[in-house]
């Protein structure tokens, strides 16, 4: 393999759970929440993943509990913000508070302990192709999910019914209320949505980034995933092309660091994140941009009248 | 099941007060539910958690010590929170406080004078509110949301001290361990009550810090411009306030506090600079400060609360063999009872058991 | 149709008893309620009388607390918008309830069956577009559109079911009266059709030209029940409201000074909703209620914001208030000019609701009353007692009725709040006083009080503008009127010698008239 393919794979690697959590994200913000805990849920999903890997021993159990526990802890985000209208920020931030805390509890026993890596599906004939062929299409079943999450939800989005009763709640809770449209419940769904697509990322990376549990190895995934959702303006190929950007980042200053160019080390890993505060920056300067395009009851509480 | 909410005309003074100490309560039988479940004796874990550090001496001087940062922070980000302004980024302005704070000592360690000590805690909240500058900056001129980027630059700031633990500020005489040399004694800062025990005078700066602001926002124009902004914007706008201008002032403010309690940390506690010289105090400044209602005097007695979480987690771990890392659950769980709780001040919650609604036949 | 024929033949939708409760508030109260096939039905109230209250639970929107609803002879519950659709209710509401961020077709499709294809719906919107008068692009998005264009997309959306029963709430507040009388000819084709039409309105004239029948309601309450066209207006008014309302007096004073003086000035909107302002030219004298009349949002928001100071313009000679430029200086500055500004949404705009009223009084005078309310020098500590009895005076002045003696603004009606926030402004006698919608959403007693009140103070030799959407209230007060449309504003014009219709031709655009255009122009150049 050469050099030029080994760094894509691993800029392949690096962008999968950025795009996949930043999907989820995206179709959560678009129903109008706004929910900060993407770091918290990514946690849980990835000790989750771990540790269901481990006691079943297939890394596809481990993706299933991975997915499973994203999901189920977003659901108290969800009761918080949604039923009892708690404020989205301030939940937020308990909830990425609650999933560094606990998940360092379960995940205590399994430090240290080996992973179990997710092993590539090569795709028959394609896989052959040059080049293309051993970076695409032999991969990992949840690199292939993060292609399937973006085109099914972009197609969710803008082509399906459900997709535009979503963006319409997003747009105005109280057109949609009149409306007949189940708010909340579309709320709780897309909430849960995104705590999966955090879950499944997690899951990508205790089981395939680096397939071990480590304490806070998101590392600030979840925080960069929130950016990349403003920075590609709530649509699913600009959240692709962002992800693939932001891991190109982080890969090449690994690599850049490993070649020792003469700058310390704690500045090219400062990178990834001075990275995502220049792309905000250049992205909200405009402010009419970001209003047309931010959903607009995004992060506003709703208490239907009865 | 259903849950209804009905707005209520006014907010519930009752509930203001009872709200956190619900939040409490509910956090504890959780806890002592959690531990039934590991296997412990709940009555015996609760207890070594959140009574017995408060039964001797020396740990009520502990307790001190890591409620100063606590509350100082969480003063801090209440103002700032009050005006709508989300600073999440106190962790990294402790750091650079921490860091600016340190330069005479480390950089001028030669310098002896009483001077050192006063310049030292200026220069740690100018460094913090230098840092908290930056998020401050893009929001109010990119119109760059705060919370992300004071997120982000909370990494940079513990990388940029590693850089320099590592680096230029690592003790000559430390066997290549990444600490920097120790403080000279007049750069440290002084216990409050030497024969008793540790606690310092950041305990004290916390204390006046929290009345001073209590004050600010109760009596002064400068508290309402404050309340106005965070409630309405337009409405402050039509005060004749300026939310770009308040943007600065929440920042500055929570920065400076943030700056001054890391170096105070550093200079009272810890006596060098390290890698690590935060058990993440920035992140739970931000439970302090809901759980104080974000009222300084409030934040006073949540900041107690929390830092007793950080010493009563230390003390379960050797006396009943449990993980420090329930400190961190414990401190998550409380954030999300606060909030939970919180929903009863503003609204009356109905529970029905069925879907069915009167009247209509 | 007569009455006599109504009570034989079986109502299209009966209610008995319907009662809503908010808590311990009835907001409707053992309504009865007949509507039958082919009628055009008033239902006739003041804010706050119950009438959006009861048309939401008619379409499923809430739940009655107590009564039935009895559709075609059969006793039904409307659980939800979509079952009132289902039965053959459609719905116009007068806060729109559409998606700007979506197109027209986009927002058609979300109130329709999943099945049918968007292109689908897109022709059959055309077509039934072009049948009843109510031209519209499905492919628009409703962020472009005026308000006129938006309320065809709410009539469209509920005609494209189908219903027997349709019910539009104040469908008229927001439009021209040209515009009106074309909407007028839709419902007569609708009623012609055999379709019943639930039409709700506190404007009785409008209620007397066009409805077959009328109910009224009163504090959630029927209080009457006939046929609008054998009622005065007077009547009607009577059964509305209860007792007589005081009549507005005023008498003009000869006009002095000139207070407020804008010159050729052109703002560019500042949000992508915005409305950008033209070449915008008014003088106010000392003594004048200028009346600027409009259809909402045509920028009376941006132009309150230009006036107040809360959005400063770089042209600083452009405004002037009392002979001085004041385009740079904010809004502090031009109250301590002796300028006051009441704005239109009293909601966190005029108050802060969660806060009491003794600080939405600083709100406003915290620098004007600096010296009454503020002390300890550079530290600005506020004078809670002094503030607290400056509270007291402004609410026993103006009437403000209040639960305790320093309530949150939000524990308030709108018509005392709104009598505060004025009081407040009045308090101080300001030189100039700009006011937005004075009276929007307010019950008839507190209207006419504040009427009274900025014609008072006009006497007393203040300068007036008010901006209003109210043709009544605009005929009661004004001295001079203008119009604004579309970000341009007409020359003024002497409150008499304007006709409704004149108002209404300006209304819907200066620009496009002959007339209108070259006196504006002329007076320009």
């Amino acid at each position: 393999m050469s050099m030029f393919e080994a760094i894509l794979l691993t800029v392949i690697t690096a962008s999968t759970p950025l795009v996949i959590a930043a999907i989820g994200e995206l179709v959560t913000e678009r129903s109008g929440v706004l929910n900060l805990g993407v770091e918290g849920m990514m946690i849980m999903g990835a000790v989750a993943a771990f540790a269901g890997a481990q006691m079943s021993g297939s890394p596809y159990i481990g993706i299933v509990s991975g997915i499973a526990g994203g999901a189920i802890f977003s659901l108290l985000f969800a009761f918080l913000t949604l039923t009892l209208v708690a404020n989205q920020v301030a939940t937020g931030l308990a909830l990425t508070l609650l999933g560094l805390g606990a998940s360092g509890m379960i995940g205590e026993s399994y430090v240290s302990i080996p992973g179990i890596r997710l092993g590539n599906i090569p795709i028959p004939l394609l896989s052959d192709i040059p080049v293309i062929g051993p970076v695409l299409f032999r991969q990992d079943l949840i690199f292939y999910l993060s292609i399937a999450l973006v085109i099914g939800v972009n197609w969710f989005l803008f082509r399906s019914r459900a997709g535009l009763k979503l963006r319409a709640i997003g747009d105005s809770h109280g057109s949609a209320h009149a409306l007949g449209i189940k708010v909340i419940r579309t709320r709780y769904l897309a909430v849960m949505f995104g705590g999966a697509c955090a879950g499944l990322a997690g899951a990508q990376l205790s089981l395939v980034y680096t397939p071990q549990w480590v304490e806070n190895m998101s590392a600030g995934r979840g925080w960069i995933t929130l950016a990349l959702v403003v920075f590609a303006s709530w649509r699913p190929w600009r959240v692709f092309a962002g992800g693939y950007l932001f891991g190109a980042v982080t890969i090449l200053q690994l690599h850049a660091q490993a070649l020792g160019l003469g700058i310390p080390s704690q500045f090219l890993s400062m990178l990834p994140y001075a990275a995502t505060i220049v792309v905000l920056v250049i992205i909200s300067h405009n402010r009419r941009t970001t209003l047309m395009n931010t959903p607009a009851s995004l992060g506003k509480a709703f208490v239907p009248e009865r | 099941m259903h849950i209804e909410l009905e707005k209520r005309a006014a907010m519930s003074p009752a509930f203001s007060i009872l709200s956190p100490l619900l939040a409490l309560a509910l956090t504890l039988v959780f806890g002592a539910i959690m531990f039934a479940m590991l296997g412990k004796d709940p009555v015996a874990a609760m207890s070594a958690i959140f009574v017995e550090p408060l039964l001797e001496t020396w740990s009520l001087h502990e307790l001190a010590i890591k409620a100063a940062p606590l509350i100082l922070m969480g003063v801090g980000l209440a103002v700032c929170y009050r005006s709508n302004n989300w600073n999440i980024g106190a962790e990294g302005q402790f750091t650079i406080g921490a860091i600016t704070g340190s330069y005479l000592p480390i950089v001028f360690y030669d310098w002896h004078s009483p001077l050192v000590l006063p310049l030292m805690l200026l220069l740690g909240a100018l460094g913090g509110a230098l840092f908290a500058a930056i998020p401050a900056m893009l929001k109010a001129h990119f119109n760059t949301n705060e919370i992300l980027t004071s997120l982000m630059l909370v990494y940079i700031a513990q990388l940029f001290l590693d850089w320099l633990i590592r680096g230029a500020w690592r003790d000559p005489k430390g066997f290549n361990f990444p600490v920097s040399r120790d403080f000279a004694p007049e750069a440290v800062l002084p216990a409050i009550w030497e024969e008793s025990g540790r606690a310092h005078w950041a305990f004290i700066f916390a204390i006046v810090a929290a009345g001073l602001t209590w004050f600010m926002m109760r009596y002064t124009l400068k508290g309402f411009e404050i309340t106005v902004l965070g409630q309405s914007e337009r409405a402050g706008r039509f005060a004749g306030f300026s939310s770009k201008k308040m943007i600065w002032f929440g920042f500055l403010f929570s920065g400076a506090l943030a700056g001054l309690a890391g170096i105070c940390e550093v200079s009272g506690s810890i006596n060098h600079l390290q890698p690590a010289i935060s058990p993440g105090y920035g992140f739970t400044a931000i439970i302090v400060a809901f759980l104080g209602r974000l009222n300084p005097l409030g934040i006073v007695a949540s900041g107690l609360v929390l830092g007793l979480t950080y010493l009563g987690g230390e003390a379960a771990q050797l006396s009943i063999g449990v993980s420090d890392k329930v400190t961190r659950v414990f401190q998550g769980l409380l954030l999300f009872f606060v909030l939970s709780c919180d929903t009863l001040i503003y609204y009356k919650i109905r529970i029905t058991w069925t879907r069915m609604r009167g009247g209509v036949a | 149709m007569t009455l006599s024929e109504d009570a034989v033949a079986m109502p299209l939708l009966s209610v008995r008893g319907l009662t809503k409760l908010f808590g311990s508030f009835a907001a409707c109260s053992h309504i009865d309620l007949d509507i039958a096939g082919g009628e055009i039905h008033a239902l006739l109230g003041e804010n706050g009388a119950g009438k959006s209250t009861l048309v939401k639970m008619l379409f499923g929107v809430l739940q009655p607390s107590a009564g039935q609803i009895v559709w075609q002879g059969k006793t039904v519950t409307i659980g939800s918008p979509g079952e009132a659709r289902k039965l053959g209710v459609g719905m116009v509401f007068q806060h729109f309830s559409l998606f700007e961020a979506l197109t027209v077709g986009e927002n058609i499709a979300l109130s329709l069956d999943p099945k049918i294809s968007l292109a689908q719906i897109s022709d059959e919107a055309a077509s039934l577009s072009k049948a009843y008068g109510l031209p519209l692009d499905p492919k628009a998005h409703v962020a472009d559109l005026s308000v006129g264009e938006r309320q065809r997309i709410e009539i469209v959306r509920a005609l494209l079911q189908n219903p027997k029963l349709i019910i539009l709430d104040e469908p008229t507040s927001v439009l021209t009266p040209q515009e009106a009388d074309r909407l007028f000819e839709t419902l007569f084709k609708l009623r012609d059709e055999g379709r019943s039409v639930l039409y709700i309105s506190h404007r009785l004239e409008e209620v007397r030209r066009i409805c077959d029948r009328a109910t009224v309601l009163r504090h959630g309450k029927v209080t009457g029940a006939c046929d609008p066209r054998q009622e005065t207006p007077a009547s009607l008014a009577r059964m509305m409201v209860g007792s007589d309302i005081a009549e507005v007096h005023r008498e003009s004073v000869q006009p002095g000074e000139v207070r407020l003086d804008v010159a050729d000035l052109s703002v560019p909107a500042s949000t992508p909703f915005g409305v950008s302002l033209k070449n915008i030219t008014m003088k106010v004298r000392a003594g004048e209620i200028l009346a600027i009349a409009g259809v909402a949002g045509n920028g009376q928001g941006e132009l309150f914001d230009i006036l107040s100071g809360e959005h400063t313009v770089p042209e600083n000679d452009a405004v002037q208030i009392r002979g001085r430029a004041v385009g740079e200086i904010g809004i502090n500055g031009r109250r301590l000019m002796g300028a006051s500004f009441v704005p239109e949404e009293r909601h966190g705009h005029g108050a802060v609701t969660g806060m009491p009223l003794s600080d939405n009084l600083l709100l406003a005078r915290n620098q004007s009353d600096r010296r009454a309310f503020l002390g300890g020098g550079l530290f600005s500590i506020i004078r809670h007692a002094s503030v607290r009895s400056a509270t007291q005076r402004v609410c026993a002045e103006m009437d403000v009725r209040k639960s305790g003696e320093d309530p949150a603004a939000g524990a308030l009606s709108g018509g005392n709040l709104q009598k505060f926030i004025v009081g407040r402004e009045l308090d101080r006698q300001p030189a100039l006083l700009v006011v937005n919608q004075p009276t929007w959403g307010v019950d008839a007693g507190a209207a006419s009080r504040i009427r009274q009140a900025l014609i008072d103070l006009a006497r007393a030799g203040s300068a007036v503008v008010v901006i209003s959407q109210d043709l009544d209230e605009i005929f009661e007060v004004a001295t001079n009127i203008a119009v604004i449309s579309e970000g341009q504003l007409s020359d003024p014009y002497p409150a008499g010698t304007l006709t409704m219709e004149r108002i209404g031709l300006l209304m819907g655009g200066v620009h496009e008239r002959h007339s209108g255009s070259e006196v504006a122009h002329a007076h320009r150049a």
